[in-house]
């Protein structure tokens, strides 16, 4: 799109100049515009600076109800407090570890399937089906079942979250694994590589792609995970810190939690992004 | 599964770098691709197949390479031990740079590899260009860092499945200057199978001509370097081939 717009501005960059030096009218042939136009600046932050303007004046000239919604200036405050006496950090590091430990052995278990399932047909055979199950399953209705055999400690929080982890990451890992060109598989063989050079120089870096287009699921599956983990019986985190909140109707400290599941969320995602950038450049040359 | 490149041994071989193809029968289903083949080649020998397609010259170069796993067959073949493959495509692993496309597999230490690789890359004219991505290369300079992929293996053996197939006239002609001076350095034994008459002609000792699995023709050629197309001997050699082929002349100006 943004190609096709720029393609037409750069054909038709000459005739201003010439336009302005003969002083000839800008008499281009009239045609439909069908593309989108011109980008519009800082594109992603005005919804949302919108949303924060509207918000604020509802709350200003007492449109919003603070019992149904806090004002902004209320959340801010509010999670100055938090932060200034230590709990939200508490919670966060709580909620931080958890997401953390539940993503790493999410991934790690969904790579390690998806390379078994993906070199031998023997893998495939045994664990493709029983995975797609899974899939099918909503990681969290596995709750009550988990809690049953694991508890309603940290023990279960970690495996539900990776239960919800692990099935994106296997899903596109796997699929990359099986879109790789059977020529370089060819290649390989012709400059006889064993099988762990193959899997080191082939395999994972064709997969690359495919896991972090998974990574990338698995990190927003990590933090759904989370929200619903830590609103069952939990006694810290940032999930329990709204839960507290909701029975003492804090509507500002819902708001605050809100805010840090959204960064938290954001932040991790653009993560994954940069990590992709810096480690597929070998294809960004294609894409520009 | 027949008996195969990767069973034998070099010592299996009548002399280093030869190749030998004795009543090979490759066939898919029930089509028979190749038929009871009988083919050497010496030591140092640049040999050029030409056939139309379905012909079984890639069939052929497919089982030297020892990569005709799935397909049916009988017969002998006996290569070196050290053979490379140059595919049509450069076949370069665009996820590596370009000096570890080049020292892909090879053994020992990794310093040693790395300095063979560079070498290997200022012979084919790409030096200062190692940690270059493969998508920011021309088609040529793809082909060149796949040549030197194959060279810096030492091949006693050289494969190459029309290496040039997919280059423009000019760049093919300047390919054809590196491929020979490099020949000449490394002499390997050489088994390219082209679609380009006056490729042939201009590279290989002996050009054999596959028609329907079998040899329809075999003709060595001695003509003086520089080969020139203009040449009336070469013009007579490319008469013949193309006669062999098939091609009615007064359509084609190759």
């Amino acid at each position: 799109m943004s190609a096709l717009v720029a393609q037409r501005a750069g054909v038709f960059a000459t005739t201003p100049r010439a336009a302005a030096t003969v002083a000839l009218p800008d008499a281009r042939p009239s045609g439909v515009r069908l593309g989108l136009g011109r980008p519009v600046p800082f594109a992603a932050a005005v919804g949302v600076t919108l949303l924060l303007v509207l918000w604020t004046a509802g709350s200003a000239i007492g449109f919003i109800d603070p019992r149904v919604l806090s004002a902004p200036w209320t959340v801010v405050t509010t999670g100055a407090e938090l932060v200034a006496d230590g709990r939200l950090g508490e919670h966060l590091t709580v909620s931080l570890t958890r997401a953390a430990l539940g993503l790493v052995t999410g991934t790690a278990a969904g790579v390690v399937l998806a390379l078994v399932a993906g070199l031998s047909r023997v893998g495939d055979a045994v664990l493709d089906g029983p995975i797609q199950v899974k899939r099918a399953i909503p990681s969290l209705a596995l709750l009550p079942l988990l809690i049953l055999w694991f508890g309603i400690g940290e023990e279960m929080k970690v495996i539900t979250i990776a239960l919800g982890v692990f099935v994106p990451v296997y899903l596109h890992t796997h699929n990359g694994l099986r879109a790789i060109d059977s020529r370089y598989v060819e290649l390989a063989e012709t400059v006889r590589l064993s099988r762990w050079q193959f899997v080191a120089r082939v395999v994972l870096p064709g997969a690359l792609p495919g896991f972090l287009l998974g990574l990338r699921f698995a990190v927003t599956g990590s933090m759904l995970a989370l929200v619903v983990v830590e609103q069952v019986n939990a006694t810290a985190g940032i999930g329990y810190m709204m839960e507290l909140a909701r029975t003492y109707g804090q509507t500002e400290i819902i708001l605050v939690g809100l805010v840090v599941y959204g960064v938290l969320g954001y932040s991790a995602d653009l993560a994954v992004r940069l990590l992709q950038r810096r480690t597929l450049a070998w294809r960004r040359t294609l894409e520009g | 599964m027949a008996a195969h490149a990767g069973g034998l041994t070099a010592t299996d071989a009548p002399a280093r770098g030869a190749v030998v193809v004795r009543d090979l029968v490759r066939a898919y289903g029930e089509r028979t691709v190749l038929d009871h083949l009988d083919l050497g080649l010496a030591p140092g020998e640049f040999v050029a197949i030409l056939g139309r397609s379905g012909s079984g010259k890639s069939t052929l170069l497919r089982a030297l390479a020892g990569l005709d796993h799935d397909v049916d067959g009988s017969g002998e073949v006996v290569v070196p031990d050290q053979v490379s493959v140059v595919f049509q495509d450069s076949r370069l692993l665009p996820w590596a740079r370009v000096l570890d496309n080049v020292v892909l597999g090879l053994d020992g230490p990794q310093a040693d590899a790395r300095a063979a690789g560079r070498a290997a890359l200022v012979e084919v004219g790409l030096a200062g260009r190692e940690r270059a991505w493969p998508n920011e290369l021309s088609g040529g300079e793809q082909q060149r860092v796949s040549l030197a992929r194959s060279l810096v293996r030492s091949p006693r053996l050289l494969l190459a499945d029309e290496p040039f197939g997919a280059l423009d006239a000019l760049t093919r002609t300047r390919m054809h200057a590196l491929l020979r001076d490099l020949l000449t350095r490394h002499g390997p034994t050489v088994l390219m199978v082209t679609h380009d008459v006056d490729e042939a002609i201009v590279l290989a000792d002996r050009v054999v001509v596959l028609d329907a699995g079998r040899i329809a023709l075999e003709r060595r050629i001695d003509l003086a370097e520089p080969r020139d197309g203009s040449d009336p001997s070469f013009a007579r050699i490319r008469s013949e081939l193309l006669d062999a082929l098939g091609v009615d002349r007064k359509d084609t100006t190759a």
